[in-house]
């Protein structure tokens, strides 16, 4: 049917300057003609009646990209474009909209996050502009970093954070020897060092309970302590659902399909509501204590069987060759088989951390305030009412950022040990 | 010196006697998870005399005096809270059942579009991954109920679908059917099914039999659309709609009435799910599809079968294979995700039992127990069938 | 000339910017047997896939059994049932059983009753020694037997034309041997076969032409006997050396 319609002849490489013209031209009429009618109003293709009009642009650009699709034209550039996305009318179409799609939206996104967005200011009324008013953001920073926690002492906040992460740089500078210490050091001491400096009470820094922790902060603080033991829970759990003795295999398997078959929020609300009925008469133990232990063990069945996928992967040979060197169990697994089967699921480790950070902001359910609880709060606070995008698309940013990092990172790691082997 | 030497023979012991070092650990652990348990049991019975409430499920026959604001069942404020139990297992049931139908659509359209050799469209889809997998769920989720779904228009001005349908920040509202003679409509239905079930064995029947291939797939579309569009003509059956009409209920309150209410947190928290576990699903197509090695579609093409054909029977077998197991996996978080639901206040099992229901009762073990519970025996089913299906589709090696 | 089953009239392929096959001339008369050898990246391999359109050439002729090799799909299918395909590495289905993965062509590409296309694949599988592996699955045979499988699937579409693509490099030394008889015996029985391999033993017994390439063209195109004795090209002899 196209070929009646086409007086020129299919598209070939004898008139090659011919139909490249005749189609470019077409092709930025199309997009010329989607452009003015978003922004402009402008429709030069008024005179046509309602529902072609409407399809003008897509016409355009679809016949201009049927004259460019030339076999074989023997220009590199113009090949290559063609095969990848003109290769027949149905990639054309799904081109031609994907383009048309962006051009009407990207503007108007811009304009919002920067272009027409308020910056500058201190009070609601300063956000005039018919953009994002990232005032809002700007007032509230401390808070949604910080959570309630008194202004005066968060300096202890930024001390732990930069001192943990001076230990985890000094990691990738320190000599073999001093790497071990290192890491005992991050793992079992530094805990104790943040949970001083945050909550005070000794060594004369003023106290400040844990509900008061909140914001990013708190996002941080929780990842961290999860993420710290619910590694070595996890090992555990895997090495006894692999183990040979039925007591343990099959504790360690109800241990983790328990908390695989629960979602977050029923374990919270069993951490906040019904976990302080098993506690003596009297005593307390801090919310935030009891969800940090909660979302670790969690975390830590996903964990097991991560972990379990790579003990599985391994081959038996090297259980064998270990064995017949005479190692024992715990020789065995700790110098031979976990270096090698935690390379193998770094990925997997990776997902489960991302996991972890991604599943925090549901802290909120049980009235603890991190990034988005924070917000949340931002955002029905009387004077700053109708705020709620600004806020949500801030947090979706930080969050973004940290989490395709983490991605990104471990990707690379995947990469650096699938070569060693 | 004397503690060092017992401890030494005590370890030389333990090491050398293997019967110890096998059965030792096992009666720890039992001794350890008797002692925790028992320990809880103890202090639940204490803290729960203190407070004058006894232990025990009585509770779910008395009468919940709350209201639900969406229900797929009769329910009121003199039901039971087992009636409610009731009414948030099949809230969640339907969410979930709605976001793993688009997720799965959207998942498989973008996993496909991934692999595209179109530049644009595999970057689009990329991104779309790439956004949607690294922010939270939650946060997604505040993002459509309290921002987007927030900005639509009063019922004054709702967004208009043909005058049949309106979308408005008070929900969207879809006429209602009202059938007569609905039965008659289910049973050519299912006639319709079983005829298809004998075209399709006669089909295959005559292909062994003659090689004679039959177009069993269109005839079925023609039969499923055919009989129950034959019994509009003459079995009785009839459709009536009742349309959704905008009333004044006070002097600036306007609103739709009738019709079927698709309430904002069912839209948000369906919107949220679908979008979010696209992502994974579209990562497990787009696996499975290049788990099939280029080889396998060069040899089946080699022997002349068309591309329809190889995808039928070479390719789709075997990345099914591969993209099944993930995938239900991702439909079970689906489904826990869900319960997300009691950060929005749609009322799904979690709030609406473990929130409201056990905020009136107090009885904080039992039904924190229950809805795990059912979470968990849902978590089992769908392993259990997932162990089932990987033996059974299993490709045999040596 | 009507006795050519294979023509190519200078024939390029491109892949991007790297020209691939160079001008390429060749005929087949049916019932030859052709070798195929040079080194790795001198197009050996896509030029016989150039043959059934598993690789599409840019410029040139190709006409496999009087019927030109084009975009056109109809044409291509009808060359495709006539041309069979034996691939380095085997490339069986494993999700079906080895009769399986034979009767599925007559299946669903000549419309035979599924019991008349298990005894042709019986028959085939037969030939090349394996009936008793039948029922088993791909994964479940060796290398050997998987290959071996792969030849009675191609056979089982009665084809003029067999092509082999290295088919025995991916195997272990002990399993080339069984795979190599079984060609030998297709020879025998008068199919016209292209094989790129680096098995000269074979070569020798069986093929009436050795083609050598390099860098996408035909170097030296000669009877057996010439080429082994008498290489013309100081290319030719250099590979020969290398590989005898």
């Amino acid at each position: 049917m196209i070929k009646n319609l086409n007086f020129l002849g299919k598209p070939n490489r004898d008139k090659l300057n011919l139909f490249i013209s005749i189609g470019s031209t077409l092709f930025l009429l199309g997009i010329v003609d989607v452009t003015l009618n978003s922004f402009f109003e402008i429709n030069i293709t008024s005179f046509l009646p309602k529902w072609i009009n409407y399809f003008t642009p897509i016409l355009f650009g679809f016949l201009g990209l049927y004259y460019l699709r030339i076999d074989f034209s023997g220009n590199i550039r113009l090949d290559s474009l063609n095969k990848n996305i003109n290769s027949n009318w149905f990639n054309s179409l799904l081109t031609l909209l994907i383009i048309f799609a962006l051009i009407q939206n990207i503007p108007p996104l811009l304009n919002w996050l920067f272009f027409d967005a308020n910056f500058v200011g201190e009070t609601k009324e300063e956000c005039t502009g018919s953009g994002a008013c990232w005032i809002f953001i700007k007032i509230w920073f401390p808070r949604l970093i910080y959570g309630l926690y008194p202004n005066a002492e968060i300096w202890r906040i930024n001390l732990s954070f930069i001192l943990l992460i001076a230990s985890v740089i000094s990691l990738f500078y320190l000599p073999q020897k001093l790497k071990k210490y290192m890491i005992i050091f991050l793992l079992f001491i530094f805990p104790f060092i943040m949970i001083n400096l945050i909550s005070g009470g000794n060594f004369g820094l003023k106290w400040v309970e844990t509900i008061a922790w909140g914001g990013l902060s708190l996002t941080f603080i929780i990842s961290i302590f999860a993420l710290i033991f619910c590694f070595p829970i996890g090992m555990f759990l895997a090495l006894g659902r692999r183990s040979s003795t039925p007591v343990t295999r099959y504790s360690s398997i109800g241990f983790i399909e328990f908390w695989r078959g629960v979602p977050l929020i029923t374990v919270l609300f069993m951490a906040s509501v019904m976990f302080p009925m098993f506690l003596p008469d009297g005593t307390y133990m801090d919310k935030l204590v009891r969800v940090i232990i909660a979302i670790t063990l969690f975390e830590a069945a996903y964990m097991a069987e991560v972990i379990r996928g790579g003990l599985q992967a391994l081959p038996k040979g090297q259980y064998d060759a270990g064995k017949s060197l005479g190692m024992g169990y715990w020789k065995l697994h700790l110098l031979v088989i976990l270096p090698q089967a935690l390379k193998l699921v770094i990925p997997g480790i990776a997902n489960t951390f991302l996991a972890l950070v991604k599943d925090t902001p549901l802290i909120l359910v049980v009235g603890l305030l991190e990034l988005v609880g924070m917000i949340d709060m931002a955002k029905t606070n009387p004077d700053w009412l109708g705020f709620a995008t600004e806020g949500y698309v801030f947090a979706g940013i930080i969050f973004w950022i940290i989490c395709f990092s983490m991605s990104r990172y471990s990707q690379s790691l995947e990469r650096k040990y699938k070569t060693d082997r | 010196m004397d503690i060092k030497d017992t401890t030494k023979s005590f370890i030389g012991f333990f090491e050398g006697n293997s019967k110890l070092k096998k059965y030792l650990p096992q009666v720890l652990i039992v001794a350890f998870i008797v002692f925790i348990f028992g320990y809880f049991a103890y202090n639940a019975q204490v803290n729960m005399d203190n407070r004058g409430i006894d232990f025990g499920l009585r509770f779910l026959g008395e009468e919940a005096s709350f209201d639900i604001q969406f229900s797929l069942i009769e329910y009121s404020g003199a039901s039971t809270y087992a009636r409610a139990y009731l009414v948030g297992l099949l809230n969640t049931i339907l969410v979930a059942s709605i976001g793993i139908v688009f997720a799965t659509i959207l998942g498989v359209v973008i996993g496909i579009s991934r692999l595209s050799p179109n530049y644009l469209i595999s970057k689009v889809a990329e991104i779309y991954i790439e956004l949607f997998r690294n922010i939270p769920l939650l946060l997604q989720l505040f993002f459509w109920y309290f921002a987007a779904l927030r900005a639509l228009p009063l019922p004054i001005e709702a967004i208009n679908f043909f005058d049949v349908a309106y979308l408005s920040v008070k929900g969207l509202y879809v006429p209602k059917f009202i059938w007569t003679n609905f039965s008659v409509f289910l049973y050519s239905l299912v006639a319709a099914i079983v005829a298809i079930v004998f075209v399709f064995k006669y089909a295959r029947n005559q292909q062994e039999q003659t090689g004679r291939q039959i177009p069993s797939f269109f005839i079925s579309i023609g039969m499923i659309v055919l009989f129950p569009f034959l019994t509009f003509l003459v079995g009785g059956v009839s459709l009536n709609f009742e349309y959704p009409k905008l009333t004044q209920l006070s002097e600036t309150i306007f609103n739709f009435i009738g019709g079927v209410s698709i309430i904002p947190e069912l839209m948000a928290l369906a919107a949220a799910l679908s979008l979010y576990t696209a992502t994974f699903i579209a990562e497990c197509v787009r696996a499975g599809i290049m788990g099939v090695g280029k080889g396998q579609k060069e040899a089946a093409a080699s022997l002349g079968l068309t591309p329809a054909q190889i995808l039928k029977l070479v390719v789709m077998p075997q990345a099914l294979r591969i993209i099944i197991p993930p995938t239900t996996n991702q439909y079970l978080n689906l489904t826990k995700n869900s319960s997300l639901a009691a950060a929005i206040a749609y009322p799904d099992i979690v709030l609406v039992f473990a929130g409201t229901a056990m905020m009136q009762t107090g009885r904080a073990i039992e039904i924190v127990s229950i809805t795990m519970l059912t979470y968990l025996s849902l978590s089992i089913a769908i392993s259990i069938f997932m162990n089932w299906y990987n033996k059974k589709i299993a490709i045999k090696e040596k | 000339m009507s006795d050519q089953i294979i023509q190519m009239q200078q024939v390029s392929k491109w892949f991007g910017d790297f020209q691939v096959l160079k001008d390429v001339n060749l005929e087949v008369s049916s019932k030859q047997k052709i070798v195929v050898c040079g080194p790795s990246g001198s197009g050996k391999s896509t030029l016989i896939r150039c043959i059934n359109r598993l690789e599409e050439h840019q410029k040139g002729k190709i006409i496999v059994d009087g019927t030109e090799l084009t975009e056109n799909t109809k044409n291509i299918e009808k060359i495709r049932a006539e041309v069979g395909m034996v691939f380095q590495q085997f490339n069986l289905f494993p999700h079906l059983s080895v009769v399986d993965n034979c009767a599925l062509a007559p299946i669903w590409v000549k419309k035979m009753p599924k019991k008349k296309a298990e005894e042709l694949a019986m028959e085939q599988l037969e030939q090349v020694h394996i009936v008793d592996q039948a029922k088993k699955f791909p994964g479940q045979l060796s290398g050997g037997q998987q290959q071996r499988a792969a030849i009675a699937r191609a056979l089982c579409m009665k084809p003029k034309i067999m092509l082999f693509d290295e088919p025995t490099s991916a195997l272990d030394p002990e399993m080339i041997k069984e795979v190599l008889d079984v060609m030998v015996e297709l020879a025998k029985g008068g199919m016209t076969m292209i094989v790129v391999t680096h098995e000269m033993g074979f070569a020798k017994e069986v093929a009436d032409q050795m083609i050598f390439m390099d860098e996408g063209m035909i170097v030296e195109k000669a009877s057996t006997k010439e080429f082994f004795a008498n290489p013309k090209s100081d290319r030719t002899k250099l590979f020969l050396s290398q590989i005898l």
